[in-house]
């Protein structure tokens, strides 16, 4: 390109035009698919003039309820490129037996298997479970916004800058072929010398800081905003799961942050804290990955114990059963989470006693976990049960997870696990957790609280036809898998010589096949519910007859959620105001303070692209001027002094008398 | 998060965001507090300089010691922690936090004595000093891998 190298790599770092994969078919490919649906949607935005309202009342808005929306809008996209990876790896083994080599080359199969593992757990399951968090809990808790509601806003930017730079990956350079948690020395600097472990880092590192604030936000949010009257015992259980959930966030990532900067050390400066020499441990590394890494799986899952807790109260017309054993479990499945983590690497070469005490603490903390589940299965006891789709969930649920509890106990064995680790048995034990609870309660989650995110239910046919092709896909995609395991078959293999194997994962790909119709039922779900949005019209605000207080208000809520802060005598607040007449206030109303939008929240995020970017590929002038920006534009921030507003009496008595009158229609 | 302190919690954070309990301190908490500072920093600074116990190993645990205190006397005088402020949430959060980090301080060191033992290779570079300054008692845990770290594989 420039007759200087010295000049062009000034200028450019380590990027060259090589970078692009035009020699990749498959990349080429979805390049055009993805730069002709981007095509798409920016002349779709200009065509209806959406640039406007979405700028306004979306990328700068400061609203708990648009930027909870709008984590889930990122993570049900990012969803669609986890799940085309693990498409790609389906169909790769199960075509790629002896002679036949499949159609993906090692270094590509392995990128795909750590971009899967890596967007599926940090670009989809975190902000599904942010998302759903930051919507539901301010309004649970009867709450006009979360603590910090510019905090959030940036949160929200940070997690597409991490997104946006695992995509970037896809197009200009690679991505690491290390394994979702890029364990040295592979990811060392001698083993892998390109850019792929270097935007792993990044965008990881980008992601965590909006991961992190926004657990401060919300335990801030739970701890000093409730309403008058809800004490830590009367709170719903989502909240309740919701502060664990963030609690554990703040008390975990800050550990993945260093470790991850230390590899980064290695990497950019030549340190050895992770190789094996100069008195480095890569076993080191992975040590502290998993003190991160066990916390993490229940931050996801505990969220989702949550949303089951609410929606079997609700569908069964009854109180939750044991309350206060599941506000124990989740505190007690708290402590312990960070007591296990050893479980990852039995066969690491710990002696007998560290391993028997990490497998005994492995299975002591499924003993919360089985409490929960018994105490669903007394609330549905003698219920009046409504099969709707967010309750079909649950009970799928409830089946998957526990058969994945189960292995899970049986992994915990440390002469079990040295059998089975590294084997696709794990790959289906994980799958089956982080699928049957934690994607099957956002999925639950999604379709209880939709209504009041956007005021109409969601089409019951297409949400039973997603549910049911996405639980008969887990089963048929992974039961093989569990088969296979127990013969002994590893993971992240790009080939196999036995062809006797090859059935098994002929079924397995026609299970992500049958996944891939749910996904596709689930899109149909969103499409079809919009267009007969006014059958499915929720007036009331409370379409489900629904026990906690998001349901006391309208359906969207309004931007102050509640005219007037309610007052809560009970853990279920709202079941309670109705039980004992609650009579909604139609007069009265007064200004209500509010915070302001600002758009510092993208600017940072941009500019955070940028700074990745440039560290990934070297080039320094360009990261250090991006970091100067970020500086200063976070620094010029704090002089932003038009950060609140009043909305006036007016306008919330306009507001509160149209749904009055809305009410008053109906009956 | 126990069941004792929850009511006392929500009490304490009530909506009267301007009343403290607790409050930010007086100016005779921050001059204890910064005289306290001062001499458990120079003593250490004395033990170092004057070589007062010619043993640099009781030296360093000593100076540690002194460091854990100095932490205490900032988060009691400069960050006012006690059991009362925000109703009793921040020596929750602080126990929590020292739970957590007890536990990934000693967990890890427990299981990396144990890695090393059983993994690294003899001559490795780690052992040399711990192994030659004195033989390393037998860790409390009679367990079979966690055998003093003398050169216990070479054949």
């Amino acid at each position: 390109m420039f007759s200087n190298p010295d000049l062009q790599k000034l200028l450019f770092g380590r990027l060259t035009l090589d970078a692009v994969p035009l020699h990749e078919p498959i990349l080429l490919v979805t390049f055009a698919m993805v730069a002709l649906g981007g095509l798409v949607v920016l002349g779709g935005l200009t065509y209806f003039r959406l640039w406007g309202p979405l700028w306004r009342d979306w990328f700068t808005s400061v609203d708990h309820k648009k930027i909870g929306i709008m984590y889930i809008v990122l993570a049900l996209v990012m969803l669609l490129r986890g799940f085309a990876d693990a498409l790609m790896m389906r169909a790769q083994q199960a075509m790629a037996f002896g002679d036949v080599e499949g159609y993906l080359p090692p270094h590509h199969y392995d990128q795909i298997f750590t971009a899967h593992g890596v967007i599926m757990i940090f670009f989809v399951a975190m902000p599904l479970v942010t998302g759903l968090m930051n919507f539901v809990v301010p309004l649970q808790i009867g709450a006009r916004d979360v603590a910090f509601p510019f905090l959030n806003n940036f949160s929200f930017w940070m997690t597409v800058a991490g997104a946006v730079t695992v995509m970037a990956s896809l197009f200009v350079g690679e991505f690491a072929r290390t394994g979702w948690l890029a364990y040295p020395p592979l990811s060392g600097p001698a083993m892998s010398p390109g850019v792929g472990v270097d935007y792993y880092i990044w965008a990881l590192q980008i992601a965590g800081i909006g991961t992190l604030l926004s657990g401060i936000n919300l335990i801030a949010t739970i701890v000093k905003m409730r309403a008058p009257g809800m004490t830590m015992m009367k709170m719903p259980i989502f909240t309740w799961t919701a502060l664990c959930t963030n609690i554990l966030i703040v008390a975990a990532f800050p550990i993945l942050t260093a470790v991850l900067a230390m590899l980064s050390l290695d990497r950019y400066v030549g340190t050895h804290f992770f190789s094996n020499d100069l008195g480095g441990n890569p076993m080191m590394y992975v040590n502290l990955i998993w003190i991160w890494g066990h916390p993490e799986v229940y931050i996801l899952i505990l969220p989702a114990f949550g949303v089951f807790s609410e929606i079997t109260a609700t569908f069964s017309r009854k109180r939750l059963f044991g309350y206060a054993s599941m506000v124990y479990a989740t505190v007690v499945i708290t402590i312990l989470s960070y007591l296990v983590w050893l479980h990852h690497f039995f066969t690491m070469g710990s002696g007998a006693s560290v391993n028997s005490f990490f497998g005994i603490t492995t299975m002591i903390i499924s003993i919360p976990t089985g409490a929960k589940i018994f105490n669903w299965l007394f609330t549905m006891y003698k219920g009046r049960i409504d099969f709707d789709v967010p309750m079909l969930w649950t009970v799928g649920f409830m089946v998957t997870f526990t058969v994945g509890g189960m292995t899970g106990v049986l992994l915990a064995v440390p002469p079990a696990d040295f059998v089975l680790h590294n084997s696709l048995f794990l790959i289906a034990h994980f799958h089956n957790v982080i699928i049957g609870g934690v994607l099957f309660g956002m999925l639950a989650g999604i379709t209880y609280w939709f209504p009041k995110a956007f005021g109409y239910k969601l089409d019951p046919f297409w949400g039973k036809t997603s549910f049911w092709f996405w639980l008969v896909g887990f089963w048929v995609a992974f039961a093989p898998l569990y088969v296979l395991g127990l013969m002994g078959v590893t993971r992240r293999v790009q080939h196999f010589d036995d062809p006797s194997l090859q059935i098994w994962f002929v079924i397995a790909a026609f299970g992500a096949f049958l996944i891939l119709l749910g996904i596709a039922s689930f899109a149909v779900t969103l499409v079809v519910s919009f267009l007969k949005r006014e059958q499915l019209r929720d007036v009331t605000g409370d379409p489900w007859n629904g026990r906690t207080l998001e349901w006391a208000t309208s359906s969207p809520p309004p931007d102050y959620n509640f005219a007037f802060t309610p007052v809560v005598h009970d853990h279920d607040a709202w079941w309670d105001m109705k039980k004992r007449g609650y009579v909604r206030p139609v007069s009265g109303f007064q200004k209500i303070h509010m915070p302001r939008s600002t758009a510092a929240g993208l600017i940072l995020g941009v500019l955070s692209i940028v700074f990745s970017f440039a560290m990934i590929w070297y080039i320094w002038w360009l990261a250090a001027l991006s970091f100067l920006a970020l500086t200063v534009v976070t620094i010029g921030h704090t002089f932003n002094y038009a950060r609140d507003f009043y909305i006036p009496a007016d306008e919330v008595v306009r507001t509160e008398n149209a749904r009055t009158a809305l009410l008053a229609e109906r009956v | 998060m126990s069941a004792a302190t929850e009511d006392a919690h929500v009490r304490g954070s009530g909506h009267e965001v301007h009343e403290m309990p607790g409050g930010h301190g007086s100016f005779r908490g921050y001059m204890t507090g910064f005289v306290l500072s001062v001499v458990l920093t120079a003593i250490p600074f004395w033990l170092v300089m004057a070589d007062v116990l010619g043993n640099p190993r009781l030296t360093g645990i000593i100076v540690m010691g002194f460091a854990v205190v100095q932490i205490v006397v900032h988060m009691v005088y400069f960050l006012h922690m006690n059991t009362k402020s925000e109703g009793g949430w921040t020596i929750l959060a602080l126990i929590f936090t020292l739970t957590l980090v007890l536990i990934t301080l000693v967990g890890s060191v427990w299981v990396m004595y144990h890695l090393d033992t059983n993994m690294m290779p003899p001559d490795h570079g780690m052992h040399m000093p711990a192994a030659t300054s004195e033989p390393a008692p037998a860790s409390g845990s009679a367990a079979p891998g966690a055998a003093p770290m003398q050169h216990q594989h070479q054949h």
